[in-house]
């Protein structure tokens, strides 16, 4: 069976969708991604879709799983490279996807993810400051 | 036997023209500027002869059958273009209800039985009132093409976005927002968020003139679908009106930046993007 490579950048986990996704196959994303996540302590998710043209409710249903699992798991997923198509289908069906951040590219989800990093440490420190006080 | 009419018809093919040339002239709704009288003569006597080389005794009372297929094909293209030239559906109508009448005049001066002359003439009118008909239907079409090619036209330059900033698009829309429209705008910015990799698109409002909770909606899924594709969304020119009509219909904008001018959404633009727009210090050139 077909696997999705998911790939490990420092902190971060990096997934590259190459083809169109199936059931299955987003389903077992879906549960090898939680436990990478889980493995590696990541930080963050960076999903990129740029190759996906076909998108259904399912899918979107998937995608909006991950992230509220990472979530959970204290990971921010950034979904990148979503094509106007996929965007205007997912409106479509009324999944906007609110919990899960959007980049236009590779780079910016990146650097997006980078800031929370940034933002969300700063804060942990601050908070940890101000108790101390 | 051939009929009587039609011969009549066939033989006096000269004088109908001159009787219909002549009613035609003396119409009011003439129209010499649209289309010369050469070109008009021109245009009719093409029409007669179709119409009278084709006549025959079986076709005579069924204007569909196959012998009037020529007649058919040039009524239906002087329909077609009197309705680009602009001829009013009055002035069509009366250019082959004037043939009517130059016919049915050939007939009164050639047949000299009532009863003969009678029936003819029925033949012959309800003849004409089908190819009247036929006429009426094709200018109709002719006008609604021009309508519709209009509306695609509209669609097609009405929705321009433009780069005002390296990465920040604009969408000034004008006019209402149906699904259609909505569909185009969503099409249009999001390939041009891809093409120019731009991170804010600032969607312009000022032209619509209402905003019900339909248009609201599509307002809401253009910012989602810019949203999913990693840019943020920023609505512009909501007039006092507008905003008085979405609050009474309970249309809850809280998560859309909205701004009342395209130039405080530019300003919050530049603040996201971190960039800032300073006066040249003059003092220092001197």
């Amino acid at each position: 069976m077909e696997k999705i490579p998911i790939l490990r950048m420092g902190r971060l986990l990096l997934v590259t969708i190459q083809v169109d996704l199936y059931d299955r196959l987003a389903e077992s994303l879906e549960a090898d991604l939680v436990q990478m996540i889980n493995k590696t302590g990541a930080r963050g998710v960076l999903i990129d879709i740029s190759a996906v043209s076909i998108i259904d409710s399912f899918m979107g249903r998937i995608i909006g799983n991950i992230a509220a699992m990472s979530k959970i798991l204290d990971a921010e997923t950034v979904v990148v490279g979503m094509q106007p198509a996929v965007a205007i289908t997912l409106v479509e069906l009324g999944l906007p996807l609110s919990g899960v951040f959007s980049a236009l590219n590779v780079e910016k989800g990146m650097e997006l993810l980078r800031s929370k990093l940034t933002n969300m440490e700063r804060n942990v420190d601050g908070s940890d400051d101000g108790s101390a006080e | 036997m051939k009929n009587e009419a039609i011969r009549i018809l066939q033989k006096k093919n000269k004088a109908i023209l001159e009787s219909w040339m002549k009613f035609q002239l003396l119409d009011e709704g003439l129209r010499e500027d649209l289309m010369s009288n050469d070109d008009l003569r021109s245009q009719s006597e093409e029409l007669l002869s179709a119409l009278t080389s084709n006549l025959n005794d079986n076709n005579i009372e069924d204007a569909k059958s196959m012998g009037f297929e020529q007649v058919n094909d040039i009524l239906a293209s002087v329909s077609i273009s009197r309705a680009k030239q602009g001829f009013s559906p009055r002035e069509t109508g009366n250019y082959i209800f004037s043939l009517k009448n130059a016919l049915l005049e050939i007939l009164q001066q050639e047949i000299k039985d009532p009863q003969e002359l009678y029936m003819q003439s029925i033949k012959i009118g309800k003849l004409i009132d089908s190819f009247s008909i036929d006429t009426f239907e094709t200018f109709l079409r002719g006008r609604e093409d021009v309508i519709l090619r209009q509306t695609d036209e509209i669609t097609e330059i009405s929705t321009p976005v433009i780069q005002v900033w390296d990465g920040i698009l604009a969408l000034p829309i004008i006019g209402t927002l149906d699904s259609a429209r909505t569909q185009v705008v969503m099409e249009n910015l999001l390939q041009k968020i891809v093409e120019t990799g731009s991170s804010i698109a600032i969607l312009d409002i000022s032209g619509v003139p209402a905003v019900d909770s339909l248009v609201a909606q599509h307002l809401i899924k253009t910012v989602s679908a810019t949203r999913l594709m990693g840019a943020e969304c920023i609505i512009s020119g909501i007039r006092p009106e507008i905003a008085q009509t979405v609050v009474h219909l309970g249309i809850d904008l809280s998560n859309i930046l909205t701004k009342s001018t395209l130039a405080s959404a530019l300003k919050t633009a530049f603040t996201m993007l971190q960039l800032q727009v300073t006066r040249k210090n003059v003092t220092n050139l001197n």
